[in-house]
């Protein structure tokens, strides 16, 4: 499939950031300083400022000395990169593919999105409406090559959209510096009167390669698509996710534990507005000293209960080790599900395995003995005793067969059979006697055989003759013979008590 | 006329006396049961305070062998039966679980709805018996364990005044110590029975003691369980053998320590 790629030019960033906040800016010409080998020199200048000829680069007493008035504020470095990573997060609604390009751009891969949006130019405006509602000025083109998108945001002419398969045509009329080269570059073309792509693109490469460099090459074919550029995305952060920041390092468990729930609340106000229930959650603490300590915890249904949440994470907390002291709690939800009010009214009048008191109480069993301590059994169609049936992980999972009934299973079976000692009459009866652990029963009643086969496309082995025996005191056991009576080596085991 | 009114003056006395019974027993904090659930247990009810078995309490049952444990688990898991209903859950709580689930559907519990908590450590059966009994949403919580002292049995205790859920602990030793338990039993196994002469194992039959039970009476049945219910033994009328409850506990004592 052909690629379409959009690049947004924030042409005034980090201004546009600065009147955001302080909104009287927007009427003034202002400009941000930073010190550059001993003199302060302006970084950004507003719309306003460039009106009146002061940009990037000048030194501030020049710029003042045009404007008396200008408004000045001291520049944040990496600002533009801070700026950009969150515009790109937000981005990620129009497509979920959305890369920084710094200092003042953003590229969009929209492969197949746009026709979402009623075409190429419905995409672009609607993307340059919502940015300018945000307070930011952009330009937006799209292009088939990323090259191309670029140079048109910055150097094109209206409409910025270019159609599929027209990127070269309209690279033509664009400046040497839409083609993202070094700024030497520029000025060797200029130097030598090439002051628009169309002049040199069809000029011989090796010519191009000798006299600009393999880098002007590169650019060219990224730009006619025939290099393949690569971007890294920005991955978005665990969408419910919240942090407490605090002036002092905590030290005590009272402290940690306040954060946590108020921590707690917030997350669950949120959850709870937008129906969902977490499913596990993540309490990290950064400590002074650079380390993190976190525990997790799981629930069996989703939940946006703080009571029962700050349980389960009230178990743990005494494993965190604040030491010096921890400086930033988060707390984190990786696995969130739907919960509707509807579903919480269920569970909580249902009773029985549905209801919500029991999965809380399973919750904070597990939180403390881990998840292997929870069991809860359904039936498998298997004679073998061992694979009649088998754990389930949830409350909720139905049997999809019915418990058998039909033959006689001990309420008691030993998790391995134990050899006995016996006493036999005649081939494939019952024992008169057997040992067991030094104690000898002698059998009274008897059922049986029962053979049980295995199940060999399971495992290999000989099949189980079980009976039934009861003792002259009344026990109740499961006997079996492993293998065959004619064979001489079978052997005779106690595998469980009957009730 | 005088006689009448000596007759009516009794009844309202013996009115006032079985008032003032269960005005006791609701301080010791036996609730009378809303709807009492029949067990099924027949002759044993009398013995009951109430004449029901007390739901919200813990039950101990004592079986040190494990002959004695598989007919205790088995009696237990009848009286669950009819306790869980259709809806019921119960939580089974051991640190050596021996239970196979697919045999409790013959004593008439659903076995997935039965959450089984396994715990490696002895000491944490105790911490999960406390928060489990504390839960309402269980019918019932089945604990094996081997030790249990007064204070941890009269936090159980507590929790499930509160909760109404009812507690069953079999304990796999033999010591016998004071506890806040409403009752104390042993379940041990009989031979079966079959009518005619019939070979093969009959239906489960057990002994079953109760050794002490508060407010309530001692004795001991026989008890078979037979297609989904408890049907009285040839030798149900017992009672009488086991007139002095605390001397059989202490004989039973001696031949274990022997």
């Amino acid at each position: 499939m052909q690629g379409r790629f959009v690049s947004i030019w924030f042409h005034h960033l980090t201004t546009d950031w600065f009147s955001i906040r302080q909104p009287h800016l927007s009427q003034l010409p202002f400009v941000l300083k930073a010190s550059s080998h001993g003199q302060m020199v302006i970084t950004a200048a507003n719309t306003l400022a460039e009106r009146e000829g002061i940009g990037r680069g000048m030194v501030l007493a020049d710029a003042k000395a045009i404007v008396p008035d200008l408004q000045v504020l001291d520049d944040i470095p990496d600002l533009p990169e801070k700026l950009l990573t969150r515009l790109a997060l937000w981005c990620i609604r129009f497509s979920p593919f959305v890369a920084i390009d710094p200092p003042e751009g953003l590229f969009l891969d929209v492969s197949g999105c746009t026709h979402l949006w009623g075409g190429d130019l419905a995409y672009l405006a609607d993307i340059e409406k919502k940015l300018n509602l945000r307070g930011y000025e952009v330009r937006v083109a799209i292009a088939d090559t990323l090259g191309v998108a670029w140079g048109m945001a910055r150097y094109g002419k209206q409409p910025l959209a270019v159609p599929p398969g027209d990127h070269f045509e309209a690279m033509l009329p664009l400046p040497p510096e839409a083609l993202r080269l070094e700024p030497e570059t520029v000025e060797r073309l200029n130097k030598l009167g090439l002051r628009q792509i169309s002049q040199f693109i069809r000029m011989p490469r090796t010519t191009l390669r000798r006299r600009f460099g393999p880098h002007c090459i590169m650019r060219m074919d990224m730009a006619l698509g025939q290099e393949i550029e690569i971007l890294a995305p920005v991955v978005p952060p665990e969408p419910y996710q919240d942090r407490l920041p605090c002036l002092e390092p905590i030290i005590t468990a009272i402290g940690i534990e306040i954060a946590l729930r108020q921590l707690l609340e917030t997350l669950c106000i949120r959850l709870q507005q937008e129906q969902k229930g977490l499913r596990a959650a993540i309490f990290k603490c950064y400590r002074v000293d650079g380390k993190i300590e976190s525990i997790t915890i799981g629930t069996h249904r989703p939940s946006f209960s703080v009571a029962h949440l700050f349980k389960l994470f009230e178990i743990k907390l005494s494993t965190i080790e604040p030491a010096l002291g921890i400086e930033l709690f988060v707390l984190e939800a990786p696995q969130v599900e739907e919960y509707l009010p509807e579903q919480k009214k269920m569970w909580e009048a249902g009773g029985g395995l549905e209801d919500i008191q029991l999965s809380e109480l399973v919750d904070r069993l597990t939180g403390k003995l881990g998840n292997e301590a929870i069991h809860r059994f359904i039936p498998e169609e298997h004679h073998w005793p061992e694979r009649s049936y088998s754990p389930t992980a949830t409350l909720h999972e139905e049997p999809t067969t019915a418990w058998p009934l039909d033959k006689p299973r001990p309420l008691h079976l030993l998790p391995k059979p134990e050899r006995i000692e016996v006493t036999t009459p005649i081939p494939d009866y019952p024992p008169m006697l057997f040992r067991h652990k030094g104690k000898l029963h002698m059998i009274l009643k008897a059922d049986g055989p029962e053979r049980i086969e295995q199940e060999w496309w399971l495992q290999q082995g000989q099949h189980r003759d079980y009976y039934r025996v009861e003792d002259e005191d009344g026990n109740r056991y499961w006997l079996f013979r492993l293998g065959h009576y004619d064979d001489k080596v079978f052997k005779w085991f106690l595998h469980g008590y009957f009730a | 006329m005088a006689a009448g009114l000596s007759i009516m003056q009794e009844a309202y006395q013996s009115n006032i006396i079985t008032a003032l019974k269960s005005d006791i027993l609701r301080m010791e904090g036996l609730r009378p049961a809303t709807s009492p659930i029949d067990l099924g247990l027949g002759p044993i009810c009398e013995f009951f305070p109430n004449g029901s078995f007390p739901l919200g309490a813990v039950h101990e049952f004592m079986s040190p062998v494990p002959e004695d444990n598989a007919s205790t688990c088995g009696f237990i898991s009848g009286i669950l039966s009819s306790l869980m209903g259709d809806n019921g859950t119960a939580l089974w709580i051991s640190s050596s679980r021996r239970i196979f689930p697919p045999a409790l559907r013959a004593f008439g519990v659903q076995p997935d709805r039965i959450v089984f908590v396994d715990i490696n450590k002895e000491k944490d059966v105790m911490w999960v018996m406390d928060e489990a009994l504390k839960c309402g949403a269980l019918t019932a919580v089945v604990g094996e364990m081997r030790e249990i002292s007064f204070t941890e049995s009269r936090r159980l205790q507590l929790a499930v005044e509160q909760s109404q859920v009812t507690g069953f602990i079999i304990r796999h030793n033999a010591r016998v110590n004071t506890t806040a338990c409403v009752s104390r039993w042993r379940i041990t196994p009989l031979p079966s029975e079959l009518s005619d002469d019939l070979p093969g194992v009959g239906f489960p039959q057990w002994r079953v003691e109760l050794l002490r039970m508060r407010n309530g009476r001692s004795g001991a049945w026989d008890l078979k369980w037979i297609n989904g219910r408890f049907v009285p033994g040839n030798n149900s009328s017992r009672s009488a053998a086991l007139s002095n409850t605390l001397n059989y506990e202490g004989q039973h004592e001696k031949k274990k320590a022997g």
